[in-house]
């Protein structure tokens, strides 16, 4: 029954992504001007995009390419536009692989912390947002205007009460404070909103009918016809935890809890040793969400421009 | 119990309450608490009131004032470059000539950086903005004739190699925001204008720019906060919260210093106490000035 909605497309259409625009079938060369301008147009367009992306990914193909190089020679001269050929090798790998230390457990610790925190924000936020999105209640606007607040607040403003609150509450130091004051995460609360104020109410209503209760509804009705909506947010909080570092840096303390950029950072000391292992590190840290954007671009997207999506 | 915790009435609170407990518990006591210490002398866990003693301190404290020039210049110049530079892209982007595919190259080239953690960013830009003269900006500054530059021990330098981490970072996501905009402006506006013989450029500025604007009023909207805000490109850059006469010190970064480094938690309250009303002012002003309450009230 409920498949045959309309919503189970990829999410109501006031929310349509900048990808769409790229499915539109483009005009006909026509209109002011002769033909040839438009070619030369053309290639001159395309000429400058080519050119400021390429610009663009000078820096990741920096890095990559510092892979391959001593590392200590990369942190001595800095990364150059003369590479030396005969100097590349995979002895940097190897030790990656072979003699990394705590490199994979800072990388296991971030991953599980992120897929952890990203359930259960989705989760959690959907639940809210559902609040938000289907009801009417007394003070509604006005938490909703919290919501607001809470999401162009940036954290940074937050970020020392906080700490001397979880210190006080002795929570420093666990996993736990890094996820639990995020959960209802104002963003994601936004945009599961949005997403469910375009889903028709008499999908609620005949649930109701059927005596599926109020929460009933949520787990079983919308969450399931909510994908889209949960893609775009779970690629959001999963690359807002996967890099999360100033929160973690203010409660780690222990080593062993220690995330993959917290790791990195340890490694950027004048007094390293170990700056082969910064180099490749920091390129592996950026390898999963390099894959799931080249696979879900469009999701990435929609969820890093979620802000915008303004009611 | 059962019916009442299941009743249509109580359920719309019981699913924003997780949002409630969290705004009370992580927000609203931490920032209330936060303005009491900054009334406090707080040592070893023992607070005396001391009034505005912190506020009269921070009044008289040049470092806070050469942090709070450093985050106001980083802010309008992030806004200055941030939003003309990705609103050109996103036109020339979202013109109908040229290939989807040569499109496609450029948005995802674009918005890639934003995906990286400012950790790798910032190293990656340290090594770029490196010293010696075969680092890649200072072969770029030879190619024009220029000394190798000691960008970082320098304060303009040093603010060209924070501007171009940022630029780096956050131009695809703008032009994202831009070009999402630009999907909703109608087309006849575009063919009416033709007719009446605009050229492009004429096209861009009198009916993109103005059919843009809440688009613009977001982004700059957060540009503001996210300026004012800014300390962790800082940190990496510089390898740590120290650099050369202060000159990337942030507001954050002084309170990070103040706070954590050296637990005088009153006086780094109070830094962020005054750095929270100075965001707020200026954000409550370009809105009213933007006439974007108006439009909500209407």
């Amino acid at each position: 029954m409920v498949a045959q909605q309309p919503v189970t497309q990829d999410g109501p259409p006031q929310q349509a992504g900048p990808a769409e625009g790229d499915r539109r079938p483009r005009r006909a060369v026509s209109g002011d001007g002769p033909r040839f301008s438009h070619t030369a147009g053309a290639w001159i367009q395309t000429g400058f995009l080519v050119v400021i992306a390429v610009i663009a990914l000078v820096p990741l193909v920096a890095i990559f390419v510092g892979t391959f190089q001593d590392g200590n020679d990369v942190i001595r001269r800095g990364m150059s536009f003369d590479v030396d050929l005969g100097g590349l090798s995979l002895v940097n790998y190897a030790m990656l692989f072979t003699d990394s230390g705590p490199y994979f457990r800072w990388f296991g610790n971030s991953l599980v912390l992120t897929v952890v925190q990203v359930v259960l924000t989705l989760l959690v936020s959907s639940f809210v947002a559902y609040g938000f999105a289907m009801y009417d209640f007394r003070g509604k606007s006005l938490w909703f205007v919290m919501v607001l607040l809470v999401m162009t607040v940036p954290f940074e403003m937050l970020m020392l009460p906080l700490y001397v609150q979880v210190n006080d509450m002795g929570l420093a130091d666990t996993y736990t404070v890094i996820v639990l004051p995020f959960l209802a995460q104002a963003v994601t609360i936004f945009f599961f909103r949005q997403y469910f104020l375009g889903i028709p109410k008499d999908l609620l209503e005949a649930g109701r009918v059927d005596g599926v209760t109020e929460y009933g509804i949520f787990f079983r009705i919308v969450l399931p016809i909510s994908k889209p909506a949960m893609a775009a947010m779970a690629i959001l909080n999963g690359m807002i935890c996967w890099n999360n570092f100033l929160w973690p840096l203010l409660v780690l303390r222990s080593p062993e809890k220690f995330t993959l950029p917290i790791g990195l950072n340890t490694l950027l000391t004048p007094y390293g040793n170990n700056y082969e292992l910064l180099i490749i590190g920091a390129f592996f840290s950026l390898i999963p969400i390099l894959v799931l954007f080249l696979a879900f671009q469009r999701y990435f997207i929609e969820g890093m421009t979620a802000g915008a999506v303004k009611g | 119990m059962k019916e009442i915790l299941y009743s249509k009435r109580l359920a719309p609170y019981i699913f924003i309450l997780p949002f409630l407990v969290t705004l009370a518990v992580f927000w609203v006591v931490p920032l209330g608490r936060s303005f009491v210490m900054s009334t406090q002398e707080v040592l070893y866990g023992q607070a005396t009131f001391i009034g505005a003693d912190n506020y009269e301190r921070l009044l008289r404290d040049q470092i806070f004032w050469q942090a709070m020039f450093n985050s106001l210049r980083y802010m309008v110049l992030t806004i200055v470059l941030l939003v003309p530079i990705p609103l050109v892209l996103a036109a020339v982007v979202s013109s109908k000539i040229g290939s989807p595919r040569v499109k496609a190259f450029f948005k995802a080239s674009l918005f890639v950086p934003a995906l990286t953690s400012v950790v790798v960013a910032g190293i990656v830009f340290r090594l770029i903005f490196a010293e010696s003269d075969s680092a890649m900006m200072n072969q770029i500054a030879e190619f024009f004739g220029l000394g190798p530059v000691r960008w970082l021990r320098a304060d303009i330098s040093g603010l060209v190699a924070l501007l171009s981490l940022a630029l780096w970072r956050w131009t695809g996501v703008n032009m994202m925001y831009f070009i999402a905009g630009m999907q909703s402006i109608p087309t006849e506006y575009y063919e009416a204008a033709s007719m009446d013989g605009a050229g492009r450029v004429r096209q861009f500025l009198h009916i993109t720019v103005p059919n843009l604007k809440p688009t613009i009023v977001y982004v700059v909207t957060i540009s503001i906060y996210g300026g004012l805000a800014m300390f962790l490109e800082s940190f990496m850059l510089y390898a740590g919260n120290n650099s050369p006469n202060n000159q990337g010190l942030t507001v954050v970064g002084y309170l990070y210093r103040k706070g954590i480094e050296e637990n005088d938690l009153g006086f780094a309250s109070a830094v962020g106490v005054v750095l929270l009303t100075i965001v707020m002012a200026i954000n409550l002003t370009y809105l009213v000035a933007t006439g974007t309450f108006k439009k909500e009230e209407s």
